[in-house]
C-alpha cells in the first residue's frame, strides 16, 4: 500500500509557542486517519501545514508522494479540504459555488457542470441549487462545503472537525458519506475532538496533545494499551433491588475477585459478572493524562 | 503552474465582480459620488471645472478602486473565504492578483464613465480618451493594490476603511486635485511625490488638457512602480499573516 502522507519532524512555532512539535507519522493510502485531541493540541495547525495554508518552521512532509515545500500546487490539485468553518460564498447560489470551485481546480467546463449536479444530487441539495449559500441551513452549508471539496475528485480529503455544529441527522449523514468515500478509495485525514467519531470512523487514530503525538495506533490497538487494568460489571441483588456496579483490577480475575469481595462484604448476591472492554475514552485518559472533561469543555467553547 | 494561476486570476476577478462589485448599490454609489462633486464645482466655479476635471476623474478612480477592494479582501479574510481560495492550486500572488483585478475593473468602469462624461461635457477631442484610459488603467491598478495592501494590514472591515482614509484624504489635498503642485510649499511638494494620486492627476491632466510628454511617461511609470510595490508588500504581509 502506498503512503498518502508522510511527515518528518514537522514543526510549527509562533514566537515562543510551539503549536506542532516535531511530529512524524504516516497515513496509508485509502485509510481514514484521525487526529484526536483537545482544543489547542495542534490538530488544525497540522492540517494547515499539510494543506499549504501555513509554512512549517522546521521539518517537512510528503503528500501523495510530493514534497510539501517544493510541489505544493501539484499537491493542492489532488487534495480536497473541508475547513472547520463552512466558508463558501454567501452571495453565490449552491450550484454556482460548486461551479466556481470547479473553475479554480481546472475541471473542464462540461465536466464541472455535470459534476456539480451530481454532487447536488448526492448531498440532496438539488432543490436548493439556486439558493444563495447565505440562505442555506447550517447542515446544508456543511454539506455544500464538503461537496465543494469533492468537485475535482480528490485522492486525499482533509476534514477539519467535520461534524462540529451539525445536528444528529446531519452528522450521521456525514459519517455515512465518509464511509462511502473510504470505500471509493479516497484517503481521509480528519481532525476531531469527538472520541466516538474517531472510534467509529478511523482506521487509525493519533492522539495529539500540546503539539506532540502521544500515541498512534488502531482503535483496538489504543484500547489494548489500557491492559493491566481490566473492568468487570457485576449485577448484584440486594433486599432493595438489583444494581449494576463496575470493578477494576489488574486483570479480569482480580477484578472479578474485587466484585465478589464487595458483594460478600455488602451481603449482596451476585447475579452475573461481565467483562467490559476498555473504551477509547479510557485509552485516551490513560495515554494523554487528560480528562474527558477537557474535550467536553472544548465542545462548549464552540 | 502559470496556466492554473492565469485561470484562477480570471475566475476570482469574475466571481468578485458578480458577487460584490456589480451589485446595484455599489454602482449607484460609485456614480453618485463623482456626479455630486462635479455638480458642486460646476455650480460654484463653472470656469474652474476644466482645470479640475483631471483631478476629479483621478479622485473617482482612487475611491472606486480602493473602497470595495479593501472591504472585499478584509471581509473574505474574516469569514475564511480567502483561505478557501488559497486551498485551490493557485499561488498566493495569483489569488491576490485576482482580487486586485476585480478592484481595477470596478474602478475603471466607474471612472471611465466619469472620464467620458467629462470629455463630452467639456467638449474635449475624443482621441484624448485613448491615452487617458491608459492613464486611468494604471491609476486604478495602483489604487486597487493600495486597497489590497490596506486590507491585509488590518483585521476588521471598519479598520480597512479607516486606514484607507488615512492614505486617501491627504492624497486628495496634496495630490494636485484642487491645488496645483507648484503652489504647495517645497516640503509638501516632496511629500506629494510619494503619493500615487499625484502621478495619476498629472498623467490625466496631460492626456486630457495638454500634450503627452516625457513627464507623462514618467508619471505612468511611477504608477506602474507603485502598483508593483503595493502588490509585493501586500503579498508579503498576507503570507506572514497566514503563517
Amino acid at each position: 500500500m502506498n503512503i498518502a502522507i508522510e511527515t518528518e519532524d514537522l514543526t510549527k512555532t509562533y514566537g515562543p509557542l510551539t503549536a506542532v512539535d516535531h511530529i512524524s507519522f504516516e497515513v496509508q493510502e485509502g485509510e481514514v486517519f484521525a487526529f484526536l485531541g483537545p482544543n489547542g493540541a495542534g490538530k488544525t495547525t497540522t492540517l494547515r501545514l499539510l494543506t499549504g495554508l501555513a509554512r512549517p518552521t522546521a521539518g517537512n512532509a510528503r503528500v501523495l508522494g510530493l514534497d510539501l515545500r517544493r510541489e505544493l500546487p501539484r499537491i493542492k490539485k489532488q487534495v480536497g479540504v473541508v475547513p472547520e468553518r463552512s466558508n463558501l460564498y454567501d452571495e453565490l447560489s449552491a450550484r454556482d459555488n460548486l461551479i466556481f470551485m470547479g473553475q479554480l481546480y481546472g475541471v473542464p467546463r462540461a465536466e464541472r457542470a455535470r459534476r456539480a449536479d451530481e454532487l447536488l444530487h448526492r448531498f440532496r441539495l438539488e432543490e436548493k441549487k439556486d439558493v444563495p449559500f447565505a440562505h442555506l441551513s447550517r447542515g446544508m452549508k456543511r454539506a455544500l462545503t464538503i461537496a465543494a471539496a469533492l468537485i475535482h475528485r480528490p485522492r486525499l480529503l482533509f476534514l477539519d472537525e467535520p461534524t462540529v455544529g451539525l445536528d444528529v441527522v446531519s452528522a450521521r449523514g456525514l459519517r455515512a458519506l465518509i464511509e462511502q468515500l473510504r470505500e471509493a478509495g479516497v484517503t481521509i485525514f480528519l481532525t476531531t475532538h469527538y472520541l466516538e467519531e474517531a472510534e467509529r470512523l478511523a482506521d487509525r487514530v493519533a492522539l495529539i496533545v500540546g503539539g506532540r503525538i502521544v500515541a498512534l495506533d488502531t482503535v483496538d490497538g489504543l484500547k489494548s494499551r489500557v491492559s493491566g487494568e481490566a473492568t468487570v460489571e457485576a449485577r448484584l441483588a440486594s433486599p432493595f433491588g438489583e444494581e449494576r456496579l463496575r470493578f477494576r483490577g489488574e486483570d479480569v480475575a482480580s477484578a472479578v475477585r474485587v466484585a465478589l469481595d464487595h458483594a460478600a462484604a455488602e451481603g449482596k448476591r451476585v447475579i452475573a459478572v461481565n467483562t467490559i472492554q476498555p473504551t477509547l475514552e479510557e485509552a485516551f485518559i490513560k495515554l494523554t493524562g487528560l480528562s474527558v472533561e477537557v474535550m467536553l469543555a472544548e465542545r462548549g467553547n464552540r | 503552474m502559470w496556466r492554473d494561476d492565469l485561470r484562477g486570476i480570471l475566475y476570482i476577478a469574475l466571481k468578485d465582480m458578480r458577487a460584490y462589485y456589480l451589485k446595484p448599490p455599489n454602482i449607484s454609489w460609485g456614480m453618485l459620488f463623482p456626479a455630486a462633486l462635479i455638480l458642486t464645482f460646476a455650480i460654484r466655479t463653472p470656469g474652474d471645472l476644466r482645470s479640475l476635471a483631471p483631478g476629479l476623474v483621478a479622485m473617482t478612480a482612487l475611491f472606486s478602486a480602493t473602497s470595495m477592494e479593501a472591504i472585499v479582501i478584509t471581509f473574505e479574510r474574516r469569514i475564511g473565504a480567502l483561505e478557501r481560495l488559497l486551498l485551490a492550486p493557485l499561488t498566493l500572488p495569483a489569488v491576490l492578483a485576482g482580487k486586485v483585478i476585480g478592484g481595477v475593473l470596478f474602478g475603471l468602469l466607474i471612472s471611465a464613465v466619469v472620464l467620458v462624461g467629462v470629455t463630452v461635457g467639456l467638449g474635449l477631442a475624443m482621441w484624448r480618451l485613448v491615452a487617458a484610459l491608459l492613464a486611468l488603467l494604471l491609476s486604478t491598478a495602483a489604487f486597487s493594490t493600495l486597497g489590497a495592501l490596506v486590507s491585509v494590514a488590518v483585521q476588521e472591515v471598519f479598520e480597512a476603511q479607516t486606514l484607507a482614509n488615512f492614505f486617501r484624504f491627504p492624497m486628495i489635498f496634496l495630490g494636485g486635485v484642487f491645488v496645483p503642485l507648484a503652489d504647495l510649499p517645497p516640503a509638501l511638494q516632496v511629500l506629494a511625490r510619494a503619493l500615487p494620486l499625484t502621478y495619476s492627476v498629472e498623467a490625466l491632466r496631460a492626456t486630457l488638457l495638454s500634450t503627452v510628454s516625457g513627464q507623462t511617461v514618467l508619471d505612468l511609470g511611477a504608477l506602474a512602480g507603485f502598483t508593483m510595490l503595493f502588490f509585493i508588500l501586500a503579498t508579503c504581509i498576507l503570507q506572514r499573516r497566514l503563517d
